[in-house]
């Protein structure tokens, strides 16, 4: 069953293999092995020819770019440039893409009135239309579960419901990112990719996301999203009011999120799902100021988190009347 | 690393050294070019694939948002036990001073190194964009230690990596020059490689049970789950590769070893299943909200049953192969061995992978079941780092066997050769 005796002497290994260094075997075989090597170097070559289209798709500046937190004003101003004339080239829309602050001694909480909503799904799409999420998977930030009166069990819900609304005996639970003050995603993510800013709005650097997925592991309430494929969005869907960390159009095999439309919301306006909303369900805004609605509510409402076992706390309220 | 100690010539002899390591592991039978022909024809199948999913984007994986990881992940984490069970050789070797288990040792850090390199590869081929991959690297990226167990897993894989490529380098160094190895440079690297083998499992089924939204893997057990199970994987892929290299070269070690790798096998693996048993009834006892997935995995839920044939698949194997370990067959070199050997690898291979990983997404968060198996892309990818795995193994054994057989040494007329050059 062997071929060699282990304990050959020295001498008789240097005269049975000519393989040593320095004789004429070494090089017709150092021939041989060089070309299989040249010939599986340019097989690989091959192989991974596909690469250079994805090459394409990313210059050397976005490549070299730095953590958002990092860039200088100047920076940034030549990023967006950049970012608004791409987006310009391969979706033939004129974007603008700001930079939006949070606005000082603010603190965003939504809350949901759950006697109230009907589950009619306007606000579902209207973050498709307002985040430029990808028509072809009809992506979007909330799901609605509709859900049989007397659990709170969300294994009894449905999120496939269709037909006319509401259902007697059902109420629905609009589910989207609950904008934690102790979010698993943003401890999870290994290149600080994504953060909590000072209103509450946990964001992603879709420019320095590596796409490893592990906050979309992490997160309890399946408010995250990853584009496995570059969005499709027609010219004239494309929504132009936009900002570098939310709604701008995502590059490919990187997760976004819901950002509480923050291209609005710090600009006073309030959330697109909102604003859609026909039933008047949705209530936000600035739980710091002590006359705002969203107080009142807190404060007088039998009020309702998701998953509070978790230690999560969302600053995402479900209430009743 | 290990040739600053040394004479100050090894400075130009350890590079030598490798060369003609390299040389020499290149070198064999037609049977040994068809294997390797065969796996660099594997490997160049998976870069094709994954330099395809790179470019059309990860759709072309059947992954979604409900089952975010997949088969990448799941091989990962059979790879990570393969790579930490590969050196529990350590322990009998050194703590009880078994002269005989040494050439084993070795054979099993060899092993370890490729399963890190097949570690490091199931991970970057599941990044989304591995052209940013720099952001991961201390110093130029932005490193989220201490918090991100991510980060953990980085610094303990590649600090397994160098160990055992340390112990490995020197070690075969030293009998290469005929020295005999100095204590002092290789016995610290291998008792840490012991801490560290139990480290890199451990911080493995940390990323995963740390994550409280996940009930599936939200569990005490997880860790001790794994060291369990890759304590079988890695002694029991060892014996198959002794076994393999005793039939093409010759190179054996005595009874001894092999009999105690059966002995942690069996204890390990009944330790395994009892913590399988423990775990399924505390869930379905209980019948609390950790129930839902293990009731999608054994039996299907509404309907769905994707993983069912694959967990009794696991199961039935590895009870068989558990059940064969305990036969007097086992402890001989039979075929009865090699059988259970590759039953429990393969029954782990899908426990530790396809049966740990998805469940842990099915349902989602929101109890939504949406079902995952992998795309076509996905398997070639997975082939892919097996062969290019198996090519890193082969070589490697290949340079051990030639320096334990003496085929490969210094002598006496190499200086003369190098002068030539």
């Amino acid at each position: 069953m062997t071929n060699i005796e282990p304990n050959q002497s020295a001498d008789s290994q240097a005269s049975t293999h000519g393989d040593s260094p320095g004789t004429d075997p070494f090089t017709r075989r150092a021939a041989i092995k060089g070309a299989f090597a040249t010939l599986g170097a340019a097989a690989f070559v091959a192989a991974v020819s596909p690469l250079r289209q994805a090459a394409k798709n990313t210059s050397a500046v976005e490549f070299m770019q730095q953590h958002y937190t990092e860039l200088s004003p100047e920076q940034k101003a030549t990023v967006i440039a950049r970012l608004e004339a791409e987006t310009k080239e391969k979706y033939g829309a004129d974007v603008t893409i700001a930079d939006d602050r949070p606005i000082p001694g603010t603190k965003f909480v939504y809350a949901i009135n759950l006697s109230v909503c009907n589950g009619n799904g306007k606000c579902v799409e209207a973050c498709h239309r307002e985040n430029n999420h990808d028509r072809s998977t009809n992506q979007s930030y909330i799901r609605v579960i509709e859900m049989p009166k007397g659990t709170m069990d969300m294994e009894k819900g449905s999120t496939t419901y269709a037909g006319v609304v509401p259902r007697e005996d059902k109420f629905y639970l609009p589910v989207q990112c609950q904008q934690c003050d102790e979010p698993p995603c943003v401890d999870v993510c290994p290149v600080k990719a994504t953060w909590k800013e000072e209103d509450g709005i946990v964001v992603v650097d879709y420019n320095w996301c590596i796409g490893c997925r592990y906050c979309e592991a992490a997160c309890p309430y399946h408010a995250r999203r990853f584009n496995w494929k570059q969005a499709e969005v027609p010219a004239d869907e494309i929504n132009p009011d936009q900002s570098y960390l939310s709604n701008r159009v995502r590059p490919v095999g990187v997760v976004e999120k819901c950002t509480y439309c923050l291209h609005r919301t710090r600009r006073g306006r309030l959330p697109a799902c909102l604003e859609a909303c026909p039933t008047g369900a949705r209530v936000f805004g600035n739980i710091l100021d002590k006359n705002s609605n969203i107080r009142w509510i807190l404060e007088n409402k039998r009020v309702y988190i998701l998953k509070e076992e978790l230690g999560t706390k969302p600053a995402f309220f479900y209430y009743f009347d | 690393m290990s040739s600053t100690p040394l004479k100050q010539s090894a400075i130009t002899s350890y590079p030598r050294f490798i060369g003609r390591a390299l040389w020499l592991a290149t070198e064999g039978s037609f049977a040994f070019y068809a294997w390797m022909t065969a796996l660099t024809a594997v490997s160049l199948v998976g870069a094709n694939a994954w330099a395809n999913q790179v470019a059309g984007g990860m759709i072309t994986t059947n992954m979604t948002d409900h089952v975010s990881w997949g088969l990448y992940i799941a091989n990962f984490t059979f790879c990570v036990g393969l790579a930490a069970g590969g050196v529990m050789m350590v322990i009998p070797a050194y703590l009880y001073d078994d002269e005989e288990m040494h050439k084993v040792v070795i054979i099993g850090e060899a092993v370890a190194i490729a399963a890190i390199v097949m570690c490091t590869l199931s991970v970057v081929v599941d990044l989304g964009r591995p052209d940013r991959f720099w952001h991961l690297i201390p110093g130029i990226g932005k490193f989220n230690w201490p918090i991100s167990m991510l980060t953990w897993d980085v610094i303990v894989l590649n600090g397994y990596l160098m160990i055992n490529l340390h112990v490995v380098g020197y070690l075969l160094y030293m009998r290469y020059l005929g020295r005999k190895p100095n204590g002092w440079w290789y016995l610290p690297f291998v008792f840490l490689s012991i801490f560290w083998a139990i480290s890199i499992h451990t911080v493995t089924a940390f990323l995963y049970c740390g994550l409280g939204g996940r009930p599936f893997w939200n569990s005490a057990l997880l860790a001790p789950r794994f060291l369990a199970s890759a304590f079988v994987s890695g002694p029991a892929f060892i014996i198959l590769v002794m076994r393999i290299l005793r039939v093409t070269t010759g190179y054996t070690a005595p009874l001894g070893p092999a009999r105690t790798l059966i002995q942690i096998i069996r204890v390990a693996m009944t330790i395994n299943l009892l913590m399988l048993v423990s775990e399924i009834f505390t869930v379905l006892y209980t019948g609390s909200a950790h129930a839902a997935p293990l009731n999608y995995l054994f039996f299907g839920d509404h309907g769905k049953t994707g993983l069912v044939p694959w967990i009794w698949t696991a199961i039935g194997m590895n009870l068989i192969g558990t059940a064969l370990f305990f036969t007097p067959a086992a402890l001989e070199r039979s075929q009865i061995r090699v059988l259970a050997c590759l039953l429990v690898i393969v029954g782990i291979w899908i426990e530790k992978g396809m049966g740990l990983i998805i469940p842990g997404f099915i349902p989602s968060t929101l109890h939504e079941i949406v079902e995952y198996s992998p795309s076509l892309l996905e398997w070639k990818v997975v082939a892919g780092i097996w062969g290019l795995g198996l090519i890193i193994l082969t070589l490697s054994l290949k340079l051990i066997v030639n320096v334990f057989t003496s085929r490969m040494h210094v002598e006496e007329n190499q200086i003369s050769e190098s002068l030539n050059h």
